[in-house]
């Protein structure tokens, strides 16, 4: 990615308006991203450092962070390994009904996260359709970390499949061909070539399904139970010490979440630009 | 999909023109900013008003309702949202308000009874028949018994379930604070979800079968009988209860601003005649003047012994607030894990 953005820089003339181009797009991320987060770091450093580390580091905020970051991570998981299951079958198979599951896909972007998370909760509860069948095996999941997992993995969704299926729609047969005529068998085509060509896609939606499950809070609160310690997630927390009327602890937080999410999506990052290099995609 | 993008483009024209309209239409418009469970309420208490206020010769007006959690709608305010009134569930709430400037500081001599038209207290609502046998506070400590509340942090609604079971376990303990923190603290053990708001709490115990009792505002018990059968759930009064005290005030910066003034103020006041009081008791609120309301109405309120936040024990929000729900007060304690208590 470095070295195109350096070629980039060296010919600007390949393609004219450069400038007008770079200027619009730091001026637009500048009032649509930058000012609102630097806001936001601002008001949490109020507290100065140490209170802001006393803020982060209390059990409290510690169990909603872990709580918050180990389910998304969970959810955005099992999301790219379905989710490129499903772009598969929606690609390369031909059956009735194909475009009507396509368009089912986007559904959890159109929907109000709060009416998934009421249905989540309807469903899931131990008496609703689904529960009930799961309370007399002893498996609780509305009101429980799991029933966050549920939900997460519900709005995160379309992020993999509607990441992963152009990629796949544009996958040259000839290279599966090749594959087998060289004396592949369908396995080592399927993870020697096919894959790696996949994973950059892949684990992009793993990131668009990470952050946006991190930030998940309107389907998450009907269906966690809000237990502190338990399922109390960090956006709730947020909003708690908003009743509080205790704003910089509130934008503590939220700059914390920040700086994790950053971390993750750096490191998403860095791992697509090695996989890159090795595979030599570049 | 375009077909879609252009359904929604037609849709949200139908929205603008619909909202253009009416604001051509009404002369004058008021915003009442509120909590959860009083839309039923105000939306009677609205068309009365525009009634009132134009047989006594004033403009058209309308009335729009905000709802939400009372500290949600209290920072909204505070952030610029343009109530012309709030009528909130916390006196904390409206200081708060106050605090930012855009209400003087003097507003709850502004109205009688500390600028609270109706009152309301906390019941328990139980299943049919009370197969827990739920007869007071202490019943809520035993073990196997699941209470329903939302969070005290997020629902002002949840801050008076608490202070009315603290107020009980003062009085069973002999003021003993100590105690008083261990009853709360066995009683919120058994609290198995917490919702945000007194509605996610009410849902929770009636549509989603979670619990034995749900700790609620008298008149949204009563709105669950009405609305989810009477023969599902029972009213339980326990012998001791909070009296809660929801305030109304105008928002001066907003009045004055707009030159609303007027009928914001007639509009609160209209609250203490006995037209609204008899309204606000069929609504299942406590009417301050109940010689205005309807006896049938009345007798719905069972007689409870009722604690004010102004009691010695609570001294006001002013204290309560910080003692009880700040980061680190008694809430947050009995929610501390074993290792770090």
């Amino acid at each position: 990615m470095a070295a195109s953005y350096g070629l980039g820089l060296k010919r600007p003339s390949a393609i004219p308006g450069f400038g007008l181009a770079l200027g619009f797009t730091l001026t637009y991320l500048s009032l649509i991203v930058l000012i609102p987060l630097g806001a936001l770091v601002l008001k949490s450093a109020t507290l100065g450092l140490s209170g802001f580390w006393d803020v982060v580091t209390g059990p409290r905020t510690l169990a909603a962070l872990r709580l918050s970051f180990f389910t998304s991570l969970f959810a955005a998981t099992v999301n790219a390994l379905f989710g490129t299951i499903i772009a598969w079958s929606l690609v390369r198979y031909r059956f009735p009904g194909r475009r009507l599951l396509d368009a089912f896909v986007d559904l959890p972007f159109a929907l109000p996260t709060a009416v998934a998370g009421i249905a989540l909760t309807a469903l899931y509860a131990p008496n609703g359709w689904i529960g009930q069948w799961l309370a007399p095996l002893g498996i609780k999941v509305a009101y429980t970390p799991t029933g966050i997992a549920v939900a997460l993995i519900f709005i995160g969704l379309p992020f993999v499949v509607r990441t992963v299926q152009p990629v796949l729609e544009e996958f040259d047969r000839e290279l599966e061909e090749a594959s087998a005529t060289l004396g592949a068998n369908r396995r080592q085509t399927v993870f020697r070539v096919m894959l790696p060509t996949l994973m950059p896609a892949i684990l992009t939606g793993f990131a668009l399904a990470l952050a946006r499950a991190v930030g998940e809070y309107g389907s998450v609160i009907f269906i966690a139970g809000n237990m502190p310690f338990i399922s109390e997630i960090a956006p709730l927390l947020i909003i708690i010490r908003l009743e509080e009327f205790s704003y910089p602890q509130a934008a503590a937080i939220g700059t914390a979440m920040l700086m994790i999410s950053f971390g993750l999506l750096f490191f998403v990052h860095l791992v697509q630009a090695w996989q890159r290099r090795r595979f030599g995609h570049d | 999909m375009r077909r879609f993008r252009s359904t929604l483009a037609a849709l949200a024209a139908v929205g603008f023109t619909t909202v253009a309209a009416s604001a051509v239409l009404a002369d004058t418009t008021l915003l009442n900013v509120s909590y959860d469970p009083t839309r039923e309420l105000y939306k009677a208490v609205n068309e009365a008003f525009a009634k009132d206020w134009q047989a006594k010769g004033g403009d058209k007006v309308t009335i729009e309702q905000s709802h939400g959690g009372s500290g949600k709608q209290a920072r909204a305010v505070i952030d610029g949202l343009q109530a012309d009134v709030v009528t909130l569930a916390l006196q904390g709430d409206i200081d708060q308000i106050a605090k930012s400037g855009k209400i003087k500081a003097d507003w709850q001599k502004r109205l009688g009874n500390n600028s609270s038209p109706y009152t309301s207290t906390i019941v328990f609502l139980v299943r049919k028949g009370n197969p827990k046998a739920i007869k007071d506070w202490d019943d809520l400590t035993k073990e196997g018994v699941e209470v329903i509340t939302p969070n005290p942090k997020t629902s002002g609604g949840a801050r008076w379930n608490y202070l009315a079971a603290w107020a009980f376990a003062d009085q069973k303990y002999g003021h003993d604070e100590e105690k008083d923190k261990d009853f709360i603290k066995k009683l919120y053990a058994n609290v198995p979800v917490l919702d945000t708001g007194a509605r996610g709490s009410t849902t929770t115990f009636a549509q989603r079968d979670i619990g034995d009792v749900l700790l609620a505002w008298e008149n949204e018990a009563f709105l669950a009988l009405d609305e989810l059968g009477a023969d599902k759930f029972d009213i339980v009064v326990p012998s001791l209860s909070i009296k809660a005290e929801p305030p109304v005030a105008v928002v001066d910066e907003v009045v004055d601003a707009k030159g609303t003034r007027k009928v914001a103020e007639a509009y609160l006041n209209f609250l203490y005649t006995p037209e609204a009081q008899k309204l606000i008791a069929h609504h299942y609120y406590r009417p301050s003047d109940p010689k205005a309301a309807d006896p049938k109405d009345l007798a719905r309120f069972v007689d409870v012994k009722l604690i004010s936040i102004d009691d010695p024990l609570f001294g006001g929000w002013a204290k309560a607030q910080p003692k009880h729900f700040a980061d680190g007060g008694i809430f947050d304690q009995i929610y501390q894990p074993k290792s770090t208590n």
